[in-house]
């Protein structure tokens, strides 16, 4: 009999439609998953069992109430446990965003993507590790530990959503939140063999997201496959009259019922097969464009000519808006205090002692890009060489539908592997970078394994707020592959 | 483009961040290298190219303008480091 934590997403809904299981099940077998795997994995930075359970107990009441009325609509997430993201704010439950300066903090409302899939009847199974405020590709920079890889424990999840990434691969959860400014669902989510969606930017409310930079920040979420992801796509997105920056337009409904792919052009971009990248993750991405092919898109060769300068203006931008957005950590308002005489002090002190070492290095990057005689070289001339990243891609979906690429350069790494070498972590997200600059939405997924059984994925990037083609090409892809059923020997 | 000691010492305390010299040292050569690596982007021709701030439409959707409450105060207060009488309590600004 299959475990009841290796049900996808979609079954173990059918499951609890027919009666066949109760969310109370479902929600009790992840918490054992949870209690047995998480000293060896460490995914978690909160667990929140007594929510967990009594949310699952309402969920199957109200289940028994919907059996007396099938034909009224019923959210596919209703029931279904998950995790979230510790940069995600959760009403009254502790949320740090893996930093000792918000230690205990917790929220006095939660974000709109979270209170919209608990809407949706979601079960809360707790928060998940990150790097410090979403900063970094590997979980490394939490201030609480870092997250194991569950294919190989001696290496990194990816990140920053590594734990979420994490927790999804191990059958800890059903699904799992993340977010991605510069490839921190993608990354992990190809890190750890399990699919992840970077939606566009202004698609999911940021309202309740603790702001990393502000421009480049967007709401995901990590599945096993495609078909999992659509229900938390369907219950997050949409306009928030919260968010300035949520777009206005109507979320399309999709239907995953066809996987011909006829007509379909896919651009595949020159670019992003360069030197340095692991010769097995070329031939698994190519690979998988054949099998596109074969279901009937147009594959074409294209070219996104700045590429190659989408990593320097990122670590330009997100940093300034970090330092900005970093502001706020006062010890004035939450978090710890490290006491001083003088208010001035204070903020040195407490600053000084709870950033962790990425953090103070891109705030103080961050300030040197905006600071008075350097703004126009450096932050100024990134938003420009911006404009030319954003234009590229929108070149480039003139002739194409689809772009498909690495997610990383690389499977998952050594934990410990890159040392106190900032520009080597930095190199990793070479790939996922652009998406986030130019604002288009992108979906990672398994494509293959490499010599040591460690999953390569790769992404599809679209139009910005063509979420549904990502949806209809992934699922296609995952009907004729096995990739995203293995599972990790835990 | 590389930065001193002295520079890393002057960014850090404009933004309140107090460093040990360890991470001053540390900084100086890190940020340099990454300023170093950044430089590639001084070198493109964006005389007729526009900024991008963001990438939405520039006129954001505005909400009606209905008052709605807010948390209570006792709530935002109970994630205060101090406090007294309702309010934050903070170390004197003034002499």
């Amino acid at each position: 009999m299959t475990a009841l934590t290796d049900l996808s997403l979609l079954e173990a809904a059918s499951a609890l439609r027919k009666g066949d299981v109760s969310s109370t099940e479902l929600t009790e077998a992840c918490l054992a998953r949870i209690e047995a795997l998480e000293p060896q994995l460490h995914a978690f930075l909160a667990q929140t069992p007594d929510l967990a359970i009594s949310q699952a107990k309402i969920a199957d009441q109200q289940l028994q109430e919907w059996r007396k009325k099938p034909e009224e609509p019923l959210p596919l997430t209703h029931g279904i446990p998950v995790a979230i993201k510790d940069v995600l704010c959760l009403e009254g439950v502790p949320t740090t965003c893996g930093s000792r300066i918000l230690e205990d903090f917790r929220p006095p409302y939660s974000a709109t993507s979270v209170s919209r899939l608990i809407d949706g009847g979601v079960v809360v199974l707790g928060k998940t590790n990150t790097d410090e405020f979403a900063m970094g590709s590997s979980t490394e920079n939490s201030a609480y530990g870092t997250t194991h890889n569950p294919w190989d424990l001696n290496r990194v999840p990816g990140g920053s959503s590594g734990g979420s990434a994490a927790a999804v691969a191990a059958r800890m959860c059903f699904a799992a939140l993340g977010t991605d400014t510069g490839g921190s669902v993608r990354q992990p989510a190809s890190f750890c063999g399990i699919t992840g969606l970077k939606t566009s930017y202004g698609r999911i409310s940021r309202y309740g997201l603790i702001a990393y930079g502000s421009s480049l920040d967007t709401v995901g979420a990590l599945t096993r496959t495609a078909s999992d992801l659509l229900p938390l796509f369907t219950a997050m997105a949409g306009h928030d009259p919260l968010d300035s920056t949520c777009m206005p337009d109507p979320v399309p409904e999709i239907r995953l019922d066809d996987s011909n792919l006829a007509g379909v052009r896919i651009g595949v971009p020159k670019e992003y097969f360069i030197e340095g990248i692991q010769a097995e993750v070329e031939t698994a991405v190519r690979s998988a464009v054949e099998v596109f092919k074969a279901l009937g898109a147009e594959i074409q060769e294209v070219s996104l000519p700045h590429t190659d300068l989408a990593l320097p203006v990122y670590y330009l931008i997100a940093p300034a808006e970090a330092s900005a957005n970093l502001a706020r950590y006062d010890a004035v308002r939450f978090g710890p205090r490290l006491k001083s005489e003088k208010l001035w002090d204070q903020y040195l002190k407490t600053r000084g002692a709870l950033f962790g070492p990425e953090v103070k290095r891109r705030i103080t990057l961050g300030t040197y890009a905006l600071s008075a005689g350097y703004y126009d070289a450096y932050y100024g001339q990134a938003q420009k060489v911006r404009t030319l990243i954003k234009d590229d891609f929108e070149t480039v979906f003139k002739e194409v539908d689809l772009i498909a690429c690495p997610v990383a350069p690389t499977t998952a790494f050594r934990i410990g592997e890159h040392g106190d070498d900032p520009l080597a972590m930095y190199l990793e997200d070479v790939f996922t970078l652009p998406a986030n600059l130019a604002g288009v939405p992108g979906m990672a997924f398994p494509v293959g394994f490499d010599r040591n059984d460690l999953p390569i994925g790769m992404q599809l990037n679209a139009p910005h707020l063509d979420e549904l083609a990502l949806f209809r090409a992934v699922h296609a892809y995952q009907t004729q592959t096995d990739w995203h059923l293995r599972k990790p020997d835990l | 483009m590389s930065l001193t000691v002295e520079e890393v010492r002057h960014i850090a305390d404009l933004a309140r961040l107090q460093l040990t010299p360890e991470e001053e040292r540390r900084y100086a050569g890190q940020l340099s290298s990454i300023l170093e690596y950044a430089a590639r982007l001084l070198e493109v021709d964006t005389a007729q190219i526009p900024p991008t701030a963001t990438v939405l439409p520039l006129r954001a959707p505005l909400r009606p303008d209905i008052p709605r409450p807010c948390p209570p105060r006792e709530k935002i207060l109970s994630n205060a480091p101090e406090s007294e009488a309702g309010m934050f309590r903070v170390p004197p600004v003034l002499e």
